[in-house]
């Protein structure tokens, strides 16, 4: 796996660009990376200033998005190519600040309608990846383009909480 | 991840401790549905309370130890759930299916 740090430190010694990438990791898709992506992940959201709850929801999001790549898009594989890029959103007049997640992969296209989740109220294994990662994060987006898939979710602070980089 | 059993009258009591992901939830079901399925010991205890974290694929693999002792009329017991493991279950509405206790000794008072 390898690890892209952002360049140009903020005036708090964080990475930080001006297109606000604050954490970029390229990765096989291998299930034993997904501790190592968890890792960074729990870290990051602790650093922006996330409520503990918060910041396990996000990492709970994340890795679930994760498996469903490495499960459906790529059938079990361990070899493709994964990438995460996390970026920090800026306060808009319609929004808190936040962070972006883009999760990228060359698996085939997914069916929009595959991305809906079961309903809950059935007791069976499996189809909950989707629900955790609809009741964890603000906006969840999939898009497809140039063979590539792209799974966006978005986590914003509560207002009272300033991000801490 | 790494899970031991341990064997009581009549129970037997599924230590695990780490992660719980798709790395290795395969072999937390495989443990389980042997356990319920070949051995049919009549209770089945979880010990999570060194389990930081569980994913859909963990979850998934404790619903089917669930399904298989309901099918054969066997208890499946779980305690000391973190609160990712007990937020996950929250939210996919299962934790009040499960028969889930604080501790060990409430688990096997039961």
């Amino acid at each position: 796996m390898k690890t892209k740090p952002s360049r140009q430190p903020d005036g708090n010694g964080l990475p930080a660009l001006r297109d606000g990438l604050l954490l970029k990791l390229q990765l096989h898709s291998d299930p034993k990376l997904l501790s190592v992506v968890r890792g960074a992940l729990e870290r990051l959201t602790e650093v922006l200033g996330f409520s503990a709850s918060d910041c396990r929801s996000v990492t709970r999001a994340v890795d679930e998005a994760l498996t469903n790549i490495m499960r459906h898009c790529y059938g079990g594989r361990l070899d493709q190519p994964i990438e995460v890029c996390c970026k920090r959103l800026p306060r808009r007049p319609s929004s808190h600040e936040g962070l972006e997640i883009l999760l990228s992969d060359r698996g085939p296209a997914v069916d929009p309608a595959k991305l809906r989740g079961r309903r809950l109220d059935e007791i069976k294994p499996g189809g909950l990846g989707l629900h955790f990662i609809r009741q964890s994060m603000d906006t969840v987006e999939y898009q497809r383009g140039r063979g590539i898939n792209r799974f966006r979710m978005v986590k914003y602070l509560p207002q009272s909480e300033s991000p801490k980089c | 991840m790494q899970i031991s059993a341990r064997h009581a009258d009549r129970t037997t009591i599924f230590d695990v401790s780490g992660d719980i992901d798709l790395a290795n939830s395969p072999e937390v079901r495989k443990a389980l549905l042997h356990e319920v399925r070949e051995k049919r010991t009549p209770r089945v205890v979880m010990n999570l309370s060194k389990v930081r974290y569980i994913d859909s694929s963990g979850v998934a693999s404790l619903v089917e130890g669930l399904k298989a002792c309901r099918d054969l009329n066997l208890r499946f017991i779980l305690f000391g759930l973190s609160p990712s493991a007990r937020e996950v279950l929250q939210l996919s509405r299962l934790l009040k299916i499960f028969e889930v206790y604080d501790n060990e000794d409430q688990a096997l008072a039961s």
